[in-house]
């Protein structure tokens, strides 16, 4: 009687679970049907972290997309009009959540999928789109690793190896640096990825320090980088440890230039720099005036709705991942367009040979599927005024 | 040289940042038996409430009320998750401090959106000094000095008053005390406003150095914190304030050194060297376990 | 008695047969992206529960409070992830190091093909194992020693320290540094394709069940054994339990070997969930939502366990997924959804659990015990 019972119940378990998903499913199917009355929806996923370490980073990539699906709410696929619904998924900057976090986005049926912000999630999260065959553009993970081995990424943002020789370039003929202090968080991919290319390309003397995540006190770092006499700091640190980082090196009057990666430009750390003598450099995918009317817009949607403005860090200035996810989502719309269907395997082969001129540049895939792109912004920080300024356009050599 | 001064200076005033933390950490142990997981998180709540506060109020009010307002809350910790726990055993209460510790970060990370913010800048310990040629904030000054004087006043307290003499006891022997007709829920309460009240001076003093603030960043602290407690022979004041300048110090020295990467793991090696080698600390007492 | 004994043992076989054979037929019915959430809390649900198993048979069964898990799992991932990772890939995977310093694969050891890959697999997580076991072993030697608490906050401790040597970049020939791990076989290549390419027969959440299940019922079967009982007993009385002639520290010791070798298992089987192994994401978090698993499900239950792993990953990653999103109905804005909510809740319903009821959803019964229970109670009425 009682193996009846436990079976019975196992069983009833496993039903139960099924019944929910399989529930959900025909659910956001329903969804799909139903709007067809007014027009036809299209679904993309919008994979991002919105907490955890990036999640400040995420939401302003977000941002763009938004700024994107408020600006173009609709696209023209095979003749019909489609509106376009961003469906989210929050991968909590972690590896572990971006598997589950992906499987929500494949249910969820989107045609394709944008994000995310850091690599690592991206590469946690691609098999599962890969299997899905569900085609990812990532924004700015610019981790190797991401797409390569996993036909169904793609990316429109350069890659670490690029970033950290143009950094390393910039720092030799702008400063003679013979000397550099190299600092990243332990164990983070997207840091240590950097100080690495830097470290390869640099021609000079460098000294590497990596400290624990949730680090605070990096003074023993920036007097060390003094005291070895360095000529530049490289540090590209997530958001929360180069506020932590600039404002320090604010507070101590630091003379010598800080380095930064696409992370460093936000407008927490233009803040952190404001009114102090610091000299920070940030390379970046976007600088703020290369499309006036791209900045002119989304300034005013910023000053507009309250909600975007604090996910924005509180003003308007313009993060480079907010045009990069402006740009992601008109990739998306254009691979729809080609694609002509909201097929996701349609989508998938319109996208290795698309190209796009967005607000960051002209985008176009090489065969890893990775954006061919030869440009980086490097801007300054004005500290009287509290905005960037061009320093110069790389590229790479 | 200079760099030698930088890195004495900078664990000085960490030393005396954790020391306030570790004071909490080695009183609620000395009592209850209990890791308080959650007082690193208390920490870092009485910084974001201080950014939320300063943002409409003047410093002179907010910083007053940020103070009362940590110390309540660790008196609502204390009374909603480890009260009705008393009899329960003690790997129960640990898990509710995790628990709160958790629901803490989950509800900062939700409030500040996941963003770090910044810590306003308080006129006077903010201001930077120099110190043989070394460039510092004042609040690295003011540390060491307020630490002193903190502990001295809690000493003094301990020793000379009727609530002192009532932590004493029931540190001593809960039940013992209990019988003595020692109120052991204000007792344990006063423990704890205590303890947040010095976890509160700790995050000015802490976050006008460090300036911005994450849900994670009690987490840390908390347990460096934790560890000089243990170090310094936990149930001991003068213990963990010895124990958390040690630890602040060691670990600048190593962050100055070649092997940055492994300072965290280096308190922890050092917390596990300690547990095994003199599990009472530096001053800890010898206890025996009663049958 | 025996009889009993014996009919329940059946019974309890039979219904993780029958669950296994559901878990099949589901997989292979369903539309696998409709419902790919559903397969995706199964599988990290079935690693969950493994590694919540192996942390309730020290906290729960020995009475060893630990907070190591996330190290042991950290091994075992790294083991598994480092011995199967294809030697083709590894040029590819260890980019910054210019190739690993291990260069052969276990699966191709074992002559490829689909014997290769099970035989390379199993043996993979089962090294991972014996890694995170002989390291138990031997930090087990002095931190043993110590009283409860004590104990806790050393394990944590340790934890930290494992995850900072594996992120150290001179060991990244082997370990690849702070870089990721990936490529190496995952539940989903159990999947098996014809020669087209199409998947023909989904296994992944079956591969996910039954490793697992295995693994849990090992455990079980030790829990009943001697060993078992001298465990309960050292938890229940230590100096009641040495006096009855067990040897504390052989079993002690016997406990955290045991429980770190699956979680080792458990951490090589989260590699293949999370297709990636990363030493970052074994953080001491990760060891906080194992022990409220083991809390919610009860301490000192193993099906309570299991059953609180589900639920536990499936509300927290999926059901309570729309606390994220900001609703509208009816044009008004719900309030209070917005980002982390969601993470909200859940701590307050953790919260609830660990005050209000505190033996969790089994406390230290079985499943099976709650049948003869109820029968029992029927039977005096």
């Amino acid at each position: 009687m009682k193996k009846f019972f436990a079976m019975l119940l196992a069983l009833a378990m496993v039903l139960s679970l099924a019944a929910c998903g399989g529930g959900s499913g025909s659910g956001s199917g329903d969804g799909q049907t139903s709007g067809g009355s007014g027009g036809k929806t299209v679904k993309i996923g919008v994979f991002e972290p919105a907490t955890g370490d990036s999640g400040a980073g995420g939401k302003q990539e977000m941002l763009g997309m938004q700024y994107g699906n408020k600006e173009t709410p609709t696209v023209e696929i095979g003749g019909e009009t489609y509106n376009v619904e961003l469906v989210y998924a929050d991968n909590a900057s972690s590896a572990d959540k971006a598997p589950t976090a992906a499987s929500q986005l494949v249910s969820q049926d989107v045609s394709l999928v944008l994000g995310t912000y850091g690599s690592g999630c991206a590469i946690a999260g691609g098999p599962v789109f890969g299997e899905a065959g569900l085609a990812a553009i990532g924004v700015t993970c610019t981790n190797p690793g991401v797409t390569a081995g996993n036909d169904y990424y793609f990316r429109i943002c350069f890659l670490d190896p690029f970033q950290g020789t143009v950094l390393a370039n910039f720092a030799q003929e702008k400063f003679s640096a013979k000397k550099a202090y190299l600092l990243g968080e332990l164990g983070n991919d997207y840091d240590q990825g950097l100080l690495n290319y830097f470290e390869q390309a640099f021609d000079g003397e460098c000294v590497k320090d990596s400290f624990p995540a949730n680090t605070s006190d990096f003074s023993t770092f920036l007097n060390k980088a003094v005291a070895e006499d360095c000529d530049v700091v490289f540090c590209p640190v997530s958001i929360a440890y180069s506020t932590q980082i600039v404002k320090l090196a604010a507070s101590m009057n630091l003379d010598i230039p800080i380095l930064g990666s696409d992370t460093l430009d936000n407008n927490k750390v233009l803040d952190a720099a404001k009114g102090s003598s610091v000299q920070l450099y940030v390379s970046t995918f976007y600088q703020e005036g290369g499309s006036p009317e791209f900045d002119e817009g989304i300034k005013a949607w910023l000053n507009e709705d309250s909600t975007a403005m604090t996910n924005n860090g509180g003003d308007d200035t313009i993060a480079a991942v907010t045009a990069m996810g402006y740009d992601a989502y008109y990739v998306a719309l254009e691979a729809l367009k080609a694609a002509g269907s909201t097929d996701k395997a349609a989508v998938k082969a319109a996208l290795p040979s698309l190209t796009y001129t967005g607000v960051s540049g002209a985008i176009a895939f090489d065969e890893v599927g990775d954006a061919i792109r030869d440009t980086a912004y490097i801007k300054t920080a004005d500290n009287a005024a509290g905005a960037w300024t061009l320093e110069t356009v790389q590229t790479a050599k | 040289m200079q760099y030698a001064i930088s890195i004495l200076l900078s664990g000085v005033s960490l030393g005396g940042q954790y020391a306030l933390i570790a004071i909490g950490y080695t009183m609620v142990y000395g009592i209850l038996r209990l890791i308080n997981f959650a007082h690193g998180d208390v920490f870092m709540v009485a910084g974001l409430m201080m950014v939320y506060l300063t943002a409409s109020l003047p410093l002179a009010v907010s910083v007053p009320l940020v103070l009362v307002l940590t110390v309540l809350l660790g008196f609502i910790i204390e009374r909603a998750a480890y009260k009705p726990l008393r009899e329960a055993p003690r790997m129960s209460v640990m898990i509710s401090a995790i628990g709160v510790s958790y629901l803490l970060q989950n509800l900062a990370t939700y409030i500040t959106g996941g963003l770090p913010q910044m810590y306003p800048e308080i006129p006077g310990i903010s201001a930077t000094v120099t110190i043989a040629g070394v460039p510092t904030k004042w609040v690295t000054v003011v540390t060491p000095v307020l630490v002193l004087v903190l502990v001295l006043a809690l000493t003094r307290l301990i020793h000379h008053t009727k609530v002192g003499m009532a932590m004493r006891a029931v540190a001593k022997d809960f039940e013992t005390a209990q019988l003595m007709g020692i109120k052991i829920n204000a007792v344990i309460s006063v423990t704890f406003i205590i303890g947040s009240f010095l976890a509160a001076v700790g995050s000015v003093l802490y976050f006008t150095n460090y300036q911005s603030i994450v849900p994670l960043s009690g987490s840390l602290p908390g347990l460096r914190a934790f560890v000089a407690a243990v170090f310094g022979g936990i149930g001991s004041i003068p213990g963990a304030v010895v124990g958390a300048f040690i630890i602040g110090l060691s670990e600048s020295v190593i962050k100055g050194s070649s092997w940055s990467i492994f300072s965290d793991a280096f308190t922890f090696a050092l917390l596990i060297v300690i547990l095994v080698v003199k599990p009472t600390g530096l001053f800890g007492e010898k206890v025996t376990d009663k049958v | 008695m025996k009889q009993t004994v014996k009919k329940s043992t059946w019974a309890v076989l039979l219904c993780v047969l029958a669950l296994l054979a559901a878990v099949v037929v589901l997989e292979n019915v369903l539309d696998p992206n409709k419902n790919i959430m559903v397969f995706a809390a199964l599988k990290k649900g079935a690693v969950y529960a493994l590694v919540a198993v192996s942390m309730n048979l020290l906290n729960g069964f020995t009475g060893l409070f630990s907070l190591g898990q996330a190290g042991f799992m950290l091994l075992g991932a790294y083991t598994y992830a480092i011995l199967t990772i294809p030697a083709a890939q590894r040029d590819t995977v260890y980019y910054i190091y210019n190739g690993s310093a291990v260069n052969f694969s276990l699966p191709e050891l074992f002559g490829g093909g689909t014997a290769g890959l099970v035989l390379g697999v199993l043996a993979a997580l089962i090294l991972g194992g014996c890694v995170a076991a002989a390291v138990a072993w031997l930090i087990g030697l002095p931190v043993l020693r110590l009283k409860s608490d004590y104990l806790a906050i050393a394990t944590l401790g340790f934890g930290e320290i494992i995850r900072a040597v594996f992120q150290w970049d001179k060991l990244g020939p082997v370990t690849n540094g702070a870089n990721a791990l990936k490529s190496f076989p995952t539940f989903s290549s159990f999947n098996i394709q014809n020669a087209a390419g199409e998947t023909v027969l989904r296994l992944s959440t079956f591969t996910a069940f039954l490793l697992a299940g295995i693994c849990i019922a090992v455990i079980v079967l030790l829990i009943n054994s001697t060993y078992g009982r001298a465990f309960k007993a050292i938890r229940d009385d230590e100096v009641a339990a040495e006096a009855m002639g067990i040897n504390l520290s052989k079993h002690k010791r016997l406990a955290f070997v045991i429980s770190s070798f699956f979680a080792g298992v458990g951490g090589g089987m989260f590699a293949m969930f999370a297709n990636q192994a990363q030493a970052k994401t074994f953080t001491t978090a990760m060891t906080y939502e194992i022990l409220l698993i083991v809390v919610i499900g009860g301490i000192g239950s193993v099906s309570g366990s299991c059953i609180a792993a589900f639920l536990y990953v499936a509300a927290s990653e999926w059901w309570l997924r729309f606390l994220d999103a900001e609703t509208f109905v009816g044009g008004v804005k719900v309030p209070l959804l917005r980002n982390g909510f969601r993470m909200v809740v859940f701590s307050v319903v953790i919260m609830i659990v660990v005050l209000f009821f505190r033996r969790g959803l089994m406390g230290d019964k079985e499943l099976p015990d709650l049948f003869k229970k109820r029968r029992k109670g029927g039977a005096a009425k």
